[in-house]
């Protein structure tokens, strides 16, 4: 393929690493990445992958954009408030970047619906808000054996991992259920500052990349949380459980199932 | 230079400056395979004091490195 010199600019700081060059730039550029909610996470991941240039991008949200998004959720502006969160993503992507596909699907993920949606795609960014719909997005990817990234965030503090099904331990081989519905705040109740969620959200976007790239490594079998007020970092090492209930040697979970409503009932 | 050296490709790269000379020229050695020769001819100045640092630091070899006429360079890089 003769690669116009105006992708050639637009990519060249990629296309100047070593580890990256031509070759992975056009592996970004092949790539379909699947972004699950368009918040605060799915904000920052959503203009970092248009931006590098990933050829198709998905992206799932039910939500309309609400005037208390815009403090974190930077991909939405003031003029978008009422409109579908997915067509607001949508049309900053394409302003950065108009060669790109970009597959919107305003939706809830339950499921129902989730296998069809992660299908064909190379990796799933998880951005969800709420813990159900977390262990339906890592049995789903699990099955369908499709890689994908953990986030979460809430008040200071932010939480991720890589999850390359078959290769390495599962969200399920960490935390093995929800938690019940109201132990946990979401978002909305307890509070988040603004920035983590570009903090999170640029780690997430960075493991998409490599994991296209094929550079360095993921942070796989690996829990890396912070917090912010000290900013601190901590990986905590993690095992591909034997008894993993999805993941492991005998699975209990083989289909999938919507876990109770507990964050559907609460205005998002 | 060295008459013996086959060239594969070659690149005119006057008038291009860094960074994008360096990124053509890695366009047209990711067109090459192992052990094949690409001549890329690199401004004076900057362009001939980044290129081909960056291209050994990439593993490949410069055979050659001559100065032409018109003050430009001629360089020979054979593909790791
Ligand atoms: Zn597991």
């Amino acid at each position: 393929m003769e690669l116009s010199d105006s992708y050639l600019e637009r990519y060249s700081r990629h296309i100047l690493l070593h580890d990256v060059g031509v070759e992975g730039q056009e592996k970004l550029s092949a790539a379909k990445v699947l972004i699950l909610g368009a918040g605060g996470l799915g904000a920052p991941v959503a203009l970092y992958l248009a931006a590098a240039g990933v050829g198709t991008i998905g992206i799932l949200d039910h939500d309309l954009v609400e005037l208390s998004n815009l403090q974190r959720q930077v991909v939405h502006f003031t003029r978008d408030i009422g409109a579908p969160k997915v067509d607001s993503a949508r049309q900053k992507m394409l302003a950065i970047n108009p060669e790109l596909i970009v597959k919107t699907y305003q939706d809830y993920l339950c499921a129902a619906n989730i296998r069809e949606v992660i299908d064909g795609y190379d990796f799933v960014v998880d951005g969800v808000d709420n813990f159900p719909t977390k262990f339906l997005i890592n049995d789903a990817c699990v099955m369908a054996g499709i890689p994908f990234s953990h986030g979460g965030i809430l008040r200071f503090d932010g939480q991720t991992m890589t999850v390359v099904p078959g290769r390495s331990a599962c969200y399920r081989c960490v935390f093995r259920t929800p938690p019940p519905s109201d132990a946990v705040p979401t978002c909305s109740q307890a509070g988040v500052l603004g920035a983590i969620a570009g903090m999170l959200g640029t780690i997430q976007a960075t493991e998409v990349l490599k994991y296209i790239t094929g550079v360095g490594d993921l942070l796989t079998d690996t829990l890396l949380s912070f917090n912010a007020k000290a900013m601190t970092f901590r990986r905590v090492a993690i095992k591909r459980q034997p008894a993993c209930p999805v993941c492991g040697e005998r699975p209990t979970i083989t289909k999938l199932v919507d876990a109770e409503q507990s964050v559907c009932d609460l205005k998002r | 230079m060295n008459t013996l050296v086959v060239v594969d490709a070659s690149r005119n790269l006057r008038g291009v400056s860094c960074p994008m000379n360096l990124v053509y020229t890695k366009v047209e050695l990711s067109k090459l395979r192992s052990g094949q020769v690409l001549e890329v001819i690199l401004d004076n100045g900057a362009p001939i004091n980044n290129v081909p640092g960056s291209v050994l630091k990439e593993g490949h070899t410069i055979i050659s490195q001559e100065q032409l006429a018109d003050s430009a360079w001629t360089v020979m890089i054979r593909k790791k």
